[in-house]
């Protein structure tokens, strides 16, 4: 028995800020001072604080370090896990109050928050299948291998009211059900993996903080719907997910959790991995499909669906991780566990990505209907710098973006679809007043226009002079007749795509025009980005009346714009200017501005 | 299969159930456009000119892969559906090269014709980036020109499906999307086999055969050249097709006629040496036959098939026949025995092939066999649709051309001869021949025609009990059949003694020089029964139906090559083949 446990975050956010090192000196500092019998260190999954890590708690008292550095780990040792004082200065600065330690859930940012999908992560070792055991871990497929018939298992499901957390909302119990009212001699659960929205990083989390529930998940998945073998199509950019789930497979097979018989219930299966090269319409279900047969990943005409012919033309039920990370929890405690959340047609929870402009960047896990607002005000802890919030966009390249006046919408499908926007996979962009609108939509526009997968010519093609209208735009070129055309063609590349992702591609467009029209003609009509943002629309000048003539600004420029006399005002030349901004940091006097 | 109600345009049909909205549309008398879409070759709904409306459906669907269900409800012509595919033609112009003007496919081409069609009135609406490319023109058969391809694919899936070779397919995305080979390999630099199926497949000018026509000209227009020239069998039942002719019409006459009006000194017929082959294959095979020795013997008329064996199965090259193809045994003949007979030297003549094939001028340029050294059996090689050209280009009237006849010794040809334009062709002719050799009996016109090998299936066998030998023969056209029995025969699954393959699916009716007919009629026509009934109709309409009865033939054995098999025979109509790497 330990006397004291300390977690570090082994996420890929706090990996990259040196959480290994972190680990590593801890543990050597724990067995200098002879404590190594009596504290154990655990490299967990992501706490979802990002913004705040390295992060570690230290436990029985749940002292939550943020944003702790290796030099740091002697003095926790020291302090801390030797002499029983916590180390103040490294406390969350929201749980050190006058009387005590706050626990972590009573902080803003989880307070609201409810962790189905996301409960182990952080929680337990990923690495170390026992730890998941520990925490009720395979009891869900046990449940079904013993006590439930695949049709039982299937109303479970359908019951918690669980919807394709992927981005289409698809009824899951379903979609498993039309899998398993087909007949074949060969079936397959196929996990997607291949999380590409930009700033969405939920499925990376829970492969790297709980991968064994999804091995279950499937394995539920394949009894449920009469599949005995499984992928998980993962990205290859996910290196500390895809090793993680590695060992987890491994480890489940050793301990009979996967392969023939499993718990002597005559039920087979196994699971491979795949990982994707990188290209966003692999998340496309059926390109994905297409991929793991070893082809370019280019999405297929529907019908036939995947629950006819699927992978290798087989049935398949493609389901994503978040989904799946659902489902141990609500076989093993009931539909109402999870029906009882959320709204009237969007039940449970929802992870959503918080990044951008908002003071507590990571992921959150929130009840369906929480408001955007209370994302933004109480768990994101509001926008920096005093900024005022603008939009958000959800749903990434393929959502929409939500102005200020729906700030109260509740988050969830049907909701979010009404004004514009959808759930997606869950990213979440907040936006401040400094952000363009048109240069928002331009952004995740020319996201698509990267990927679209080429075959299908409304994306291929139509999505690229969508961009160049847009580019044409921001560039103080555009005419009111480009809105129209740009209007038109985005109706039309959403009727005449092949996939979602060409269907969706113009979304940020048509939302952003929507909600910021205003915006759009500014750029167009009086050649002018309100926001500052078009560099080809704003310009940096020198106010005479405040400008000292000290010259610094004109040292600073990196491209000798400006000049003048000392001691009287300087100007820019504003055919060499490139809108950098240096002289606006420099300038003593706030004679320079951007307009 | 039960049918089911649905509505097209307002009005009630009864379908079959499972069939798509194109060919629903179709049955009612619809004619729903399509661009990508190649009937059970490339079924990918990619290019989406034909989508149509269809109640309830969240988008517009593309009706070459939609199948249909009970009650539903389709619009083909709606306004939202004509102002999308308007609007798909000018997305695809804005990355077209819109070099019409001179397109060898300019009033052929499918992208021009649904653009007139739609009265697409601005080609430069959406111009914007257009991705540039260097055209492969690597290859001895064809060029490419990325910058009038619009990804259908078409090629991409007749390579692979039909095929079985696969050297070409999409690399890069997004705009910069193209069809090439791996790692932007240079077409010479693949195990490309040269069948130009693709060309075929293509809807507009991005493939192409190269073009020789002004080689010949020059030819014609040297005053130091006697320029003969042979047309292969496919071309009389092709090219009529270029003149507004019906498909599968006979013009041998015609084609004769406008040959001598462009300049050639000779016109001669490659259904002789196709009965020059039969002697000698016939022969080959008798041999084989008697001492079982490199059983099944296969074709090797076929340079596409030739390059696929040297290619993907160099281990079956001691199965094939050693005859050059009837195009080689009679450029070998011309350069040696016309030559010494007219006096000309041979390296005077300059021999011209008419053929439907492109891989013929890869073949050309084996000159590794040629009957004299350093001298190339055949200088050119044409395409069915470079004659046409030529023909048009010099202003010849070809519908108002008198039927004229071949000229000598190399103008006749036996029926035999003309059905090797077909698949099965070549394996019926040496199958009259070998009949009569073995049994010494004459088949008469009830037993003459071999029909178990006929008709356009990729597959087809029968066995022949002559003169009490069992003969096991299997016929097959496509590279992809041909695979499928060469490895039935590698597995030992299946025991043949004669195999005939050609790589284009139906054989030469239907090679990769052969007029081009689009999706439109390809989806609805089979193209390859049409111009193969054109054959079998020549066949009965000549007097000689037998090679070994040709007359010419006989003459040739007896003025030169002494007798089928013979040692000068072997030096000038026999050659070799060679392992080649695949990359």
């Amino acid at each position: 028995m330990y006397r004291a446990h300390v977690l570090v975050c082994g996420g890929t956010g706090c990996t990259s800020s040196h959480s290994p090192e972190i680990i590593d000196a801890l543990n050597e500092e724990l067995k200098a001072k002879g404590l190594e019998n009596e504290v154990q260190v655990v490299r967990t999954g992501c706490f979802g604080l990002c913004s705040n890590g390295p992060i570690m708690i230290v436990y029985p008292e749940g002292c939550f370090y943020s944003q702790v550095k290796v030099e740091d780990v002697p003095e926790i040792v020291e302090e801390h896990l030797l002499k029983g004082r916590i180390v103040k200065r490294l406390l969350y600065s929201e749980t050190l109050t006058q009387e005590e330690i706050k626990p972590l859930n009573q902080t803003n940012f989880y307070k609201k928050q409810r962790r189905v999908a996301l409960r182990n992560c952080g929680v337990i070792d990923p690495e170390n299948i026992e730890e998941y055991i520990a925490v009720d871990g395979y009891q869900a497929l046990a449940k079904c291998l013993t006590e439930l018939t695949p049709e039982d298992v299937i109303k479970i499901v359908s019951d918690s009211g669980l919807r394709g957390r992927g981005g289409g909302g698809f009824p899951t119990g379903r979609k498993w059900s039309f899998t398993a009212a087909n007949k074949a001699d060969q079936k397959y659960v196929v996990c997607n993996a291949d999380e590409g929205d930009p700033g969405a990083f939920m499925d990376r989390s829970v492969l790297e903080g709980d991968p064994h529930c999804i091995i279950e998940a499937m394995a539920i998945c394949g009894y449920a719907t009469g599949a005995t073998e499984g992928y998980v199509y993962v990205r290859a950019e996910y290196p500390i997910a895809v090793k993680r789930l590695e060992k987890a497979i491994e480890d489940a097979k050793a301990y009979g959790l996967l392969g023939k018989n499993i718990f002597d219930s005559g039920f087979d299966f196994d699971l491979h991995v795949r990982l994707g090269a990188g290209a966003f319409v692999c998340g496309e279900e059926t390109a994905l499909m297409t991929s793991i047969e070893g082809n370019r990943g280019e999405p297929r005409p529907r019908p036939p669906y995947p629950a006819v012919s699927g992978l290798f033309a087989k049935p398949t039920t493609e389901n994503n991780v978040e989904t799946f990370a659902n489902i141990p929890q609500i076989v093993l405690n009931g539909p109402e566990f999870f029906n009882t959340i959320g709204t009237e047609t969007s039940k449970g929870t929802k992870v959503f990505a918080l990044g951008g402009k908002i003071n507590n960047t990571g992921l959150v896990e929130i009840p369906m209907g929480t408001t955007l607002r209370e994302i933004v005000e109480d768990i994101g802890g509001g926008i920096p710098n005093g900024r005022k919030f603008k939009a958000a966009q959800t749903g990434g390249p393929s959502g929409g973006c939500i102005p200020e006046k729906f700030l109260d919408t509740p988050m969830d499908y049907d909701s979010l679809l009404k004004i514009g926007a959808m759930v997606g996979s869950g990213g979440l962009i907040i936006m401040d007043d400094t952000s363009c609108m048109v240069d928002i939509a331009k952004f995740f526009l020319k996201f698509t226009v990267d990927e679209s997968c080429g075959k299908c010519t409304p994306c291929r093609v139509g999505t690229r002079r969508l961009l160049e209208i847009l580019e044409k735009i921001t560039d103080g070129k555009g005419t009111m007749e480009d809105l129209d055309t740009m209007e038109a063609l985005c109706y039309y590349i959403k009727d005449n795509s092949l996939c979602g992702l060409g269907q969706t591609a113009p979304n940020p467009v048509l939302s952003s025009y929507r909600h910021f029209k205003e915006e759009y003609i500014a750029h167009v009509r009086d050649k002018k980005c309100p926001a500052g943002v078009c560099k080809n629309l704003v310009q940096i000048t020198i106010d005479p009346e405040k400008c000292k003539g000290c010259s610094a600004c004109s040292r600073k420029c990196p491209v000798g714009a400006i000049s003048g006399k000392i001691k009287e005002p300087f100007v820019i030349d504003q055919s060499k200017c490139i809108k950098c901004g240096v002289c606006i940091e420099t300038c003593r006097f706030d004679a320079i501005s951007r307009k | 299969m039960a049918n089911v109600n649905i509505k097209i345009n307002n009005r009630e049909y009864s379908v079959p159930a499972g069939i798509s909205i194109l060919e629903a549309a179709r049955l009612a008398g619809v004619e729903i456009p399509t661009l990508c879409y190649l009937k059970e070759v490339n079924e990918i709904g990619a290019c989406r000119i034909c989508v149509v409306e269809v109640k309830g459906a969240r988008s517009l669907v593309a009706a070459c892969v939609f199948p249909v269900a009970e009650g539903m409800e389709v619009q083909t012509n709606s306004p939202k559906v004509i102002a999308s595919r308007k609007t798909t033609l000018e997305l695809l112009l804005s990355t077209h090269k819109k070099e019409c003007l001179s397109c060898v496919r300019s009033g052929n081409c499918e992208l021009q014709k649904l653009c007139k069609d739609y009265g697409i009135e601005d080609a430069h609406r959406f111009d914007g980036f257009r991705p540039k490319y260097e055209i492969d023109a690597s290859a001895s058969h064809m060029y490419r020109d990325d910058e009038k391809c619009i990804l259908c694919r078409r090629c991409v899936a007749v390579c692979n499906k039909n095929q079985a070779v696969g050297v070409i397919g999409a690399n890069d995305r997004g705009i910069d999307t193209h069809i090439a080979s791996p790692y932007e390999m240079p077409l010479n630099s693949t195990s490309c086999v040269s069948c130009g199926q693709c060309i075929t497949a293509c809807p507009t000018g991005a493939l192409s055969e190269r073009d020789d026509t002004q080689k010949v000209f020059d030819a014609i227009n040297d005053p130091e050249k006697f320029v003969v020239v042979q047309t292969a069998p496919a071309t009389r039942v092709g090219l009529g097709e270029e003149f507004g002719y019906p498909m599968g019409s006979i013009v041998t006459g015609k084609m004769v006629a406008a040959l001598r009006r462009l300049g050639f000194d000779k016109v001669f017929d490659t259904n002789f040496s196709a009965d020059l082959t039969i002697m000698e294959e016939a022969t080959e095979f008798l041999q084989r036959f008697t001492k079982k020795e490199n059983l099944p013997l296969i074709t090797s008329c076929s340079p596409g098939w030739i390059k696929f064996c040297e290619f993907y199965y160099p281990e079956m090259i001691p199965h094939l026949s050693s005859c050059k193809s009837p195009m080689g045994m009679f450029g070998a003949t011309a350069k040696t025995y016309y030559a010494d007979k007219m006096g000309i030297a041979p390296e005077k003549i300059f021999s011209v092939a008419i053929m439907p094939c492109t891989a013929k001028k890869f073949e050309a340029e084996r000159h590794d066999h040629s009957a004299i050294k350093g001298i190339p059996d055949i200088d050119a090689v044409l395409t069915t649709r470079e004659l046409a050209r030529m023909i048009k280009k010099q202003g010849i009237l070809f519908n108002a051309l008198p039927d004229e006849e071949y000229d000598a010794p190399f103008g006749l040809g036996s029926g035999a001869g003309t059905i090797f334009g077909a698949t099965g062709g070549v394996m019926e002719a040496a199958l009259r021949t070998a009949y009569e050799t073995l049994t010494g009996e004459s088949l008469n016109d009830e037993n003459i025609n071999f029909t178990d090998v006929r008709g356009t299936q990729g597959i087809k066998e029968a066995t022949y009990n002559i003169a009490g030998n069992e003969v096991r023969v299997a016929v097959a056209s496509g590279l992809a059949n041909a695979k499928k029995v060469l490895d039935m025969v590698k597995s030992g699954e299946k025991t043949y003694d004669f195999i005939e393959i050609m790589a284009c699916p139906g054989g030469c009716v239907n090679g990769g020089g052969q007029p081009i007919q689009p999706a439109s009629v390809r989806n609805n026509v089979d193209i390859r029964a049409e111009r193969a009934a054109g054959l079998y109709r020549d066949d009965i309409g000549l007097p000689v139906r037998k090679s070994h009865e040709n007359p010419d033939i006989k003459q040739i054995y007896k003025e030169f090559y002494g007798e089928p098999g013979s040692h000068k025979a072997h030096e000038c109509l026999h050659t070799g083949y060679t392992v080649r790497k695949k990359y």
